[in-house]
């Protein structure tokens, strides 16, 4: 789960981590209020979960409550990256020295927590680890070992950081940050830029975090920021249904038990010469409900035309999942031609059970491909 | 001979007693897996279907020899106990429970490699030999006794493949589906070392996903340790970069991890990839036939 900006500084202060104090908005008048409160001058930032905020223009400054109501106007509303901003975060405008990055991410190459520290902060990390790869500072974690002070005063030294006042502070940070890296289950903790001011403080001006799902039931606050009105609506009303659901941009509905099995029929459409227009995996079983929530979810994307139903019976058997098929179209609406294939544990019957109801639109097909064919067909 | 399970496993489930627990338990007793014991803490004494139940993994040792685990315990309660099993010195640990935290898995993943214990999963459909020992939820009756190594990422994808590989004749030495997390316990690499040394094992099958960089390590293993060879699927061409494709591993975070990747590094190190499941049994049956 990714945090929005403001989210994301919260968890920061909380682990001692210096951020600048701001106000959240999500109205113009909101913002000139939240300016008023700060005094003195802001900035003003789209509080969207996708990269590239600034040069879409969604981060301006303003000297002014009244300025600061002007910007967030523009900015509220904007697309960025296909995302709406709903939200400004108007935050205390900083006076910039020099920008630094931090970063603490989980790698899953080492399987070790990875420290990452340059003096090249405010740009595209990927870019420095390509073009100047000795500028950044990377060290590990041993998980068994756990954090200690030396692996931030390693990567303070090794980065290059001369200032004996801003080593001090930085490898304080790195602690925190870590702290925060491990109190919140995280999968990345990024500061980028962190900044010295001219003033020489050192202080987070942005974060960028993002939390294990599968950590949420312990962390519920955590859980809570997650803003369901912020997300694509249907993959909301899948998350309210527990359905597996990712949206695509195709006419062909995809549904398969099991996330690779589902994956591979995703390719498939393709490979056909289709285009796909969801993921959605109706995991282990195939009981009525199930199949009935994810038709729910796949039918509410109105590009949609045809839908193509793969299931490999293991543990389920196809008979159940024929069943499960049948009833579900009983409860539900649906026009979409509907192509079916059926294949391992009991396949025969679970597809003479489907060709002796015959609902009308219901293609049964042998193999995978054929089905995936005959739904590209159905969907031109 | 087949790898990680076979008619020595004598297998000890911790979590029994609960409904998944008891269904695939016994599920892989009537496979022929020696199910010996079962574990639920405040339940020792009890069984299930005859099968003895310990409130510990120790006592469960100290009874019934028990020498293989399978964790079916719910997802906050499962570093637990995969700890317990690797303390009470039982390995192999197979653990099915999806949804495990990810932080948790990566001190388990340091652990069982300073004890020297195999442990597959989390998030994963378990470890079949088929006609010898079922340790997990496959469903074994798709499967056939044969040559054909198979390791995955993934659970219905590999009956899938699986499948097609049956319909062609051909059968399998060990299935092992080492899971869908970002971390687990087993990467492509432990697998194919085992399969390697395995004289049932002739030749491999590799399924992969979108996600990490254990398929790219796999392909430079093949090229440098392998003699036998390996025929690899990737799935998650389609898949959109920062959208978790189902297993919580399957994600593509900024350029890295893709597909296309995966099957470039595959392909450059002499692997054939299958662009379908159907392909991908094909060309294992073109191997065996050559």
């Amino acid at each position: 789960m990714d945090l929005y900006e403001f989210q994301g500084k919260e968890l920061f202060r909380r682990f001692g981590i210096p951020v600048s104090e701001g106000r959240l908005a999500t109205t113009p008048e909101e913002a000139r209020q939240g300016a008023q409160e700060l005094d003195g001058p802001v900035v003003v930032k789209a509080q969207v979960l996708a990269g590239g905020r600034g040069k879409a223009g969604g981060i301006k400054l303003a000297a002014t409550p009244a300025e600061a109501e002007e910007r967030a106007r523009e900015i509220l509303g904007m697309d960025i990256r296909g995302l709406a901003v709903q939200k400004v975060w108007i935050e205390r405008a900083s006076e910039i020295e020099r920008e630094y990055y931090l970063s603490i991410s989980f790698d899953r190459g080492a399987k070790k927590t990875l420290l990452m520290f340059t003096t090249q902060g405010g740009i595209d990390i990927e870019e420095v680890a390509v073009s100047s790869p000795e500028a950044l500072a990377r060290l590990h974690v041993d998980p068994l070992e756990g954090y200690h002070a030396w692996h931030g005063r390693r990567l303070v030294y090794e980065a290059g950081l001369e200032d004996p006042g801003e080593q001090k502070q930085v490898v304080k940070i790195v602690g925190q940050l870590h702290a925060a890296f491990t109190g919140c289950e995280a999968m990345l903790c990024e500061i980028n830029p962190l900044i010295v001011t001219t003033e020489g403080e050192v202080r987070a001006l942005d974060s960028k975090f993002t939390v294990d799902d599968n950590a949420l039931f312990r962390l519920p606050e955590i859980a809570s920021m997650r803003d369901l009105a912020a997300a694509d609506p249907l993959e909301a009303l899948a998350r309210e249904k527990g359905v597996t659901y990712v949206k695509l941009d195709g006419e062909v509905g995809v549904l398969g038990n099991g996330a690779g099995l589902s994956m591979a029929t995703v390719d498939v459409v393709t490979f056909v010469g289709g285009r796909p227009a969801n993921f959605c995996d109706l995991g282990g079983g195939g009981d009525a409900q199930g199949v009935v929530d994810a038709l729910e979810v796949i039918t509410g994307d109105p590009q949609v035309r045809s839908i193509f139903f793969n299931i490999f019976g293991g543990i389920t058997r196809c008979d159940e999942v024929a069943r499960g098929i049948l009833q579900a179209l009983g409860q539900l609406e649906t026009r979409h031609p509907m192509v079916v294939r059926l294949d391992g544990t009991n396949a025969e019957e679970g597809r003479r059970i489907l060709r002796d109801a015959a609902p009308p639109n219901l293609y049964v097909e042998p193999t995978m491909l054929d089905a995936a064919r005959r739904a590209v067909e159905l969907a031109a | 001979m087949a790898i990680l399970v076979d008619r020595s496993t004598r297998l000890v489930v911790q979590g029994l007693t609960g409904s998944e627990g008891r269904f695939h338990g016994l599920r892989n007793r009537s496979h022929g897996t020696d199910v010996v014991a079962g574990v639920t803490p405040g339940k020792g004494g009890q069984d299930v279907d005859g099968i003895p139940v310990f409130d510990t993994v120790a006592a469960a040792v100290e009874e019934t020899e028990a020498n293989t685990a399978m964790v079916f315990v719910p997802a906050p309660f499962a570093a637990d106990a995969i700890y317990e099993a690797i303390d009470a010195g039982v390995g192999p640990i197979v653990c099915i429970t999806e949804g495990v935290p990810a932080h948790e898995m990566l001190h388990i993943h340091a652990y069982v490699h300073v004890r020297g214990v195999a442990m597959i999963g989390p998030n994963c459909p378990g470890v079949l030999s088929p006609g010898k020992a079922n340790v997990g939820i496959i469903p074994a009756e798709i499967f056939r006794e044969g040559s054909v190594g198979l390791v995955s990422r993934s659970g219905t994808l590999t009956y899938q493949i699986g499948h097609e590989l049956a319909q062609l004749g051909l059968g399998n030495s060990t299935i092992v589906g080492i899971g869908g997390d970002p971390v687990v316990g087993s990467s492509f690499v432990d697998v194919l070392a085992r399969f390697e040394s395995d004289p049932q094992t002739e030749q491999v099958v590799l399924i992969g996903e979108i996600g990490g960089e254990e398929e790219e390590k796999a392909a430079a293993f093949i090229e440098s340790e392998m003699t036998k060879p390996v025929v690899a699927y990737i799935a998650g061409f389609t898949a959109p970069p920062g959208k978790t494709m189902g297993h919580a591993g399957a994600i593509i975070s900024g350029s890295a991890g893709t597909a296309q990747a995966k099957k470039e590094a595959l392909e450059a190190r002499g692997v054939k990839v299958g662009t379908t499941p159907t392909e991908t049994a094909e060309l294992v049956a073109a191997l065996v036939r050559a």
